[in-house]
């Protein structure tokens, strides 16, 4: 791995989540400072962004997209307890020519008496629909029946968790052979230690998410949680984020030894935990193919994890912050892709890899006459390269924010270290 | 296979504190994106203010984003195609000659792409992007070292001495200062003075290039006639050496016989202290006898292990077994560095290539080479050759498969190389289709050319899914910037029938408020694909009306309309347009409706106005409330009954008649 780039957030306050779209050309960030970003990329490669605006009254958690199916949709979830759905709007106004796009709240899911703390777009075969969850234990899935009218979402389910909810995943299998399904996470660290995750599963006949697992083994608090693209296996793969990163498989028992009608009854097993990050792990996610995950954690690094052709669990690399301050300057200058594309950097592997390591012997001094002798210096160690994109207002990269010292919440009263 | 165990690569973030703040990030196709955060909720006041105000994107695959790598990639995509297509029933020679052939292709396309990367490198203006190409000649010159290897003793499978011949030419092949040094001292006024004159002879020794060396003794010989005879000595021992020939028929015992024939003359002169006069022919008749002491002493000419092995090996032994390859190897290795430093990467790999541990090569060279190029293609040319079977291992074909899929899916971060990662992924027969699915839907569809060039690949392959959802997407597209024709012909292509409802819906509407059509050549020409849904069959035949209409075909037209009503075909919002476009014709000199035809019309009105249950209150109370719609009731009424009347007095002028 190799930082490509670094963009100018321009938030005024921590950023809570970072989502790219479905084509990876544009992403989405969201912070304290209660606004959602929108970055797009151009053709030569620059993210510019085209859209910024308050969208809420709280912190927004998290922000994420709609299949482009769809159009282009963004949902944002708050500390203000509302989820909101956003559209863009094309138009021929001012905002084309200024490269600016404009987005339209479609509608507000008021439904939560506390902080949404996730929201999902389900897997695009079971049409326009959304689940959030909050801290009042309710996971509420939501449906737009015309997707050309996206300011009417009904609330379709009500799925009670007794829990205080954190995170969502929907099964992204599409497979007929499986119900659409959900997984919960629960951040709820009062002492009566209760099992943590939860999987709901929708039942035909009813026309109702029903309980179908509770994961009993995971006590601790979880932060985070997500099923792995299906790639046509006929069970299930689910990370958890919580004192420790754990992947599970969930193999559906087969119905004719089930009663028939209940839930689907699953054999899970653990097949990896690993306790790396040292403490709290607050986020897990899968890349497109499933073949790798992402954790993050309290000790401040994003590690991979990927499983090798014998089906061994690894970690395979380490993104960390390397602690220094940033600096304006010294950080502008490289832009040519070419140039920071030849940086060797031994990231990839078989198991694993190894930055900066020799592959040979460095070579001294160059011999005389030596074209490439095979005993010269095969790698350098790898030097960050790094290209700054930065509109034309936001040029200095040092700091441009003043501290804010507090702001003013006009819904929440509540402070939001507490409790929630 | 025992794990190896090595720690993960770590990539640094610059800005961010790994100690004080945590990463949020989120995976994109091809990237990733990464920023810092707080996660815990209690965070200190202080540190609200993001320290690290910028997101990163994080890239896989270093080497994908190289200009000259690309042709890399670009000429090895085909020759992997090629060795897919191989003809399985070859077998034996052919087979092997064949796999042989692929394997050079590899390698010269490696050799190509080092040629450029070198040049680029010498013509590099700052000296630290002349590192880096430098550092890449390097990366490509080792990788040829161990193909070349690899294909020398697993495709290949020399036997005992044609083995030492290919081991010779391979050395020859990266031990290449001679031939700079062998042009600088013949180009000099006087060869035999020249202060590397010696060196050459040594290293043209070394490596057994024994024709070039007696030459540069002549030469010493013409300059200095004191020691003219024991350069015509060594010289004579020099042209006698046997050596197997490819095309020489003689067995190996008889070389074996005539080489130890050879030798014990050698040593004989070497008894009789024939050299003593010159230490440096001396030395030269010691290598000739394969002296290890002497070969070590020319560490520096050798400058590496597998050299050393392979010129003590042809002056010890040159009829090796391959089954012996890797005793010599071994001590040739422990011999040359002498306990003074360990091993490298590279070290490793030969010695298991020596060893015969394919599966060991492999794992060596993904944890040391910066992609996964090398080990993917040369993992499947083994399986190829049927090696990775041989060996036993269940996961053999598996090992292919996934690095094939590592390989394939690096492409696919790249904005063209993509197109190459397709084919890769077709030949993964367990996981192949489904990455290629989960990847092909990501592609940018950027443009049209690029759209339709993403959808041909899925048609081609059968990706019913992955195109009804290109296509969706792009009809959305085109919907929402208003190009309604793009937006009908995607959502006919998608088979999307909820869609093609809604975009039809928008023409009809257009066509109210404009009265006239846009994109016609579509609508004329959309066949069967009309039969999507009820609402694209009306628009098109609604707008065959309008054909016929400006044909002056107006019975057909009349027809036309009235059938769009009765077969129910046309929403019952648009009848009132339906009717008032009959009108004109109602209007016409000549009777076009028949009186039958007038009945329905007439049905059809009265069924609109009188807003008979379950056909829409909105309707009816439109008709009532809008004073227009009223009076075009009582126009269409009055038309209709003064047709009827001419109608019936035509047909029945006509029976009369």
């Amino acid at each position: 791995m190799f930082v490509a780039r670094s963009i100018a957030a321009d938030h005024k306050d921590l950023i809570h989540d970072v989502s790219f779209d479905f084509h990876g050309r544009r992403m989405a960030t969201c912070s304290s400072d209660q606004s959602v970003k929108v970055w797009d990329k151009s053709e030569s490669g620059d993210w510019h962004c085209t859209a910024s605006w308050k969208t809420h009254s709280g912190s927004v958690w998290r922000v994420t997209w709609a299949h482009p199916e769809f159009g282009q949709v963004l949902a944002s979830c708050s500390f203000d307890r509302t989820a909101a759905v956003w559209e863009e709007i094309v138009g021929e106004s001012n905002d084309k020519l200024r490269g600016q796009s404009h987005w339209v709240k479609r509608t507000t899911l008021v439904d939560s008496r506390t902080s949404v703390t996730d929201v999902k777009f389900a897997p695009k075969h079971m049409g326009l629909m959304l689940a959030t969850c909050s801290a009042d234990g309710i996971v509420r899935i939501y449906e737009a029946p015309d997707v050309m009218n996206l300011s009417q979402w009904s609330l379709q389910h009500e799925i009670s968790c007794k829990l205080s909810c954190s995170c969502i995943s929907w099964n992204p299998s599409s497979s007929r052979a499986h119900s659409p399904m959900i997984a919960v996470g629960s951040d709820d660290s009062s002492p009566n230690a209760m099992a943590k995750v939860q999987i709901f599963e929708y039942n035909e006949n009813t026309r109702k998410y029903a309980k179908a697992e509770t994961l009993m083994t995971v006590t601790d608090p979880v932060h985070d949680i997500a099923f792995a693209p299906n790639l046509g296996r006929s069970f299930h793969i689910l990370a958890i984020a919580t004192k420790d990163v754990r992947i599970f498989t969930l193999k559906p028992v087969r119905k004719e030894l089930t009663s028939s009608g209940g839930p689907t009854k699953f054999e899970i097993h653990i097949v990896a935990q690993f306790d790396n990050h040292n403490s709290q792990v607050w986020r897990v996610s899968w890349n497109i193919t499933g073949t790798v995950l992402a954790s993050s954690g309290d000790d401040g690094c994003v590690r991979l994890w990927k499983a090798n052709y014998m089906d061994n669990w690894k970690c395979t690399g380490i993104l960390k912050g390397n602690g220094s301050p940033v600096n304006g300057t010294s950080q502008l200058g490289n832009s040519n892709p070419s140039l920071s594309s030849n940086t060797p950097n031994l990231q990839n592997s078989l198991h694993g890899s190894s930055a900066g390591r020799y592959f040979f012997p460095p070579l001294d001094s160059p011999r005389a006459g030596s074209r490439w002798s095979s005993c010269a210096q095969l790698l350098p160690p790898p030097a960050p390269l790094v290209e700054h994109s930065c509109d034309a207002d936001s040029a200095n990269l040092q700091y441009p924010h003043p501290r804010r010292g507090d702001r003013s919440r006009p819904l929440n009263p509540l402070p939001e270290n507490e409790g929630v | 296979m025992e794990e190896l165990d090595c720690e993960p690569a770590i990539t640094w973030i610059p800005g961010v504190n790994s100690k004080k703040k945590q990463m949020c990030f989120d995976w994109g196709p091809g990237e990733m994106l990464l920023c810092e955060t707080s996660f815990s909720k209690k965070v200190d006041t202080s540190e609200k203010v993001p320290s690290c105000p910028f997101i990163y994107i994080v890239r896989k695959d270093v080497d994908v984003y190289s200009q000259i790598l690309r042709k890399l990639f670009n000429e090895s995509h085909g020759i992997f195609i090629g060795l897919q297509r191989i003809e399985e029933e070859l077998t034996g020679k052919s087979r092997k000659a064949q796999l042989v052939r692929v394997s050079k292709n590899y390698r010269s396309v490696i050799r190509a792409c080092m040629e450029e990367m070198h040049q680029v490198a010498i013509a590099a203006k700052d000296p630290a992007s002349g590192r880096q190409f430098s550092s890449q000649v390097s990366i490509l010159s080792a990788m040829e070292l161990i193909w070349n290897l690899c294909e020398i003793l697993f495709i290949e499978v020399a036997p005992a001495g044609p083995l030492l011949l290919h081991l010779l030419d391979w050395v020859r092949l990266h031990v290449c200062e001679v031939d700079s040094l062998s042009a600088d001292v013949l180009g000099s006024e006087n060869p035999s003075k020249h202060e590397s004159f010696w060196n050459l002879v040594t290293v043209l020794v070394l490596q057994g290039r024994l024709d070039e060396a007696r030459q540069m003794l002549s030469k010493e010989a013409d300059a200095n006639p004191s020691c003219a005879s024991m350069c015509r000595i060594l010289g004579d021992l020099m042209r006698t050496m046997p050596i197997l020939s490819p095309g020489n028929t003689q067995t190996l015992t008889e070389l074996e016989l005539k080489w130890q024939h050879w030798r014990e003359e050698c040593e004989r002169h070497l008894q009789d202290s024939t050299f003593a006069a010159s230490p440096r022919l001396e030395a030269l008749c010691k290598i000739m006898l394969g002296d290890e002491a002497t070969l070590l002493e020319h560490k520096e000419l050798l400058s590496n292990w597998y050299h050393f092995l392979v010129t003590r090996l042809l002056y010890s032994n040159p009829t090796v077994k391959p089954i012996d390859l890797h005793f010599y190897a071994q001590s040739s290795l422990d011999m040359f560095l002498g306990g003074e430093s360990s091993p490298e990467p590279l070290d490793n790999i030969l010695m298991a290539a020596f060893e015969f541990d394919i599966h060991q090569v492999i794992k060596e060279c993904s944890i040391a080479l910066s992609n996964w190029w090398f080990v993917a293609h040369l993992t499947d040319l083994l399986d190829h050759c049927r090696l990775l079977q041989s060996h036993n291992l269940y996961f053999g074909s598996n090992m292919r498969e996934f690095l094939l899929l590592e390989y394939a899916s690096g492409l696919f971060a790249h904005h063209s190389l993509w197109q190459l990662g397709v084919d890769y992924f077709d030949y993964c027969p367990e996981l192949g289709r489904v990455s290629l699915e989960l990847h092909i839907e990501r592609i940018p569809l950027n443009t049209e050319q690029k759209a339709l060039k993403v959808l041909r690949i899925c048609e081609q392959r059968q990706m019913t899914e992955q195109v009804r959802s290109i296509c969706k997407i792009l009809a959305m597209k085109a919907v929402r910037n208003n190009r309604l024709g793009s937006a009908l012909s995607w959502s006919i292509r998608a088979k999307d029938a909820a869609f093609a409802t809604l975009v039809s819906d928008r023409f009809l509407r257009d066509y109210c408020e404009r009265g006239c059509f846009s994109d016609l050549d579509l609508i004329d020409n959309l066949g069967p694909a009309m039969m999507l849904s009820d609402r694209l069959t009306f628009l098109g035949k609604y707008r065959e009306f309008h054909r016929l209409y400006g044909e002056k075909r107006f019975a057909d037209a009349a027809s036309l309309l009235l059938s769009l009503m009765t077969s129910q075909i046309a929403p019952r919002s648009f009848w009132m347009t339906l009717l008032t476009d009959a009108l004109p014709l109602l209007e016409q000199k000549q009777v076009i409706f028949s009186s039958e035809q007038t009945y329905e019309l007439m049905r059809c009105l009265e069924d609109l106005a009188s807003g008979r249950p379950g056909c829409g209150e909105l309707d009816a109370q439109r008709l009532q409330d809008d004073d227009i719609e009223t009076t075009k009731v009582e126009m269409l009424r009055l038309a209709l009954a003064r047709n009827l009347a001419r109608a019936i007095i035509r047909e029945g002028s006509l029976e009369g008649s």
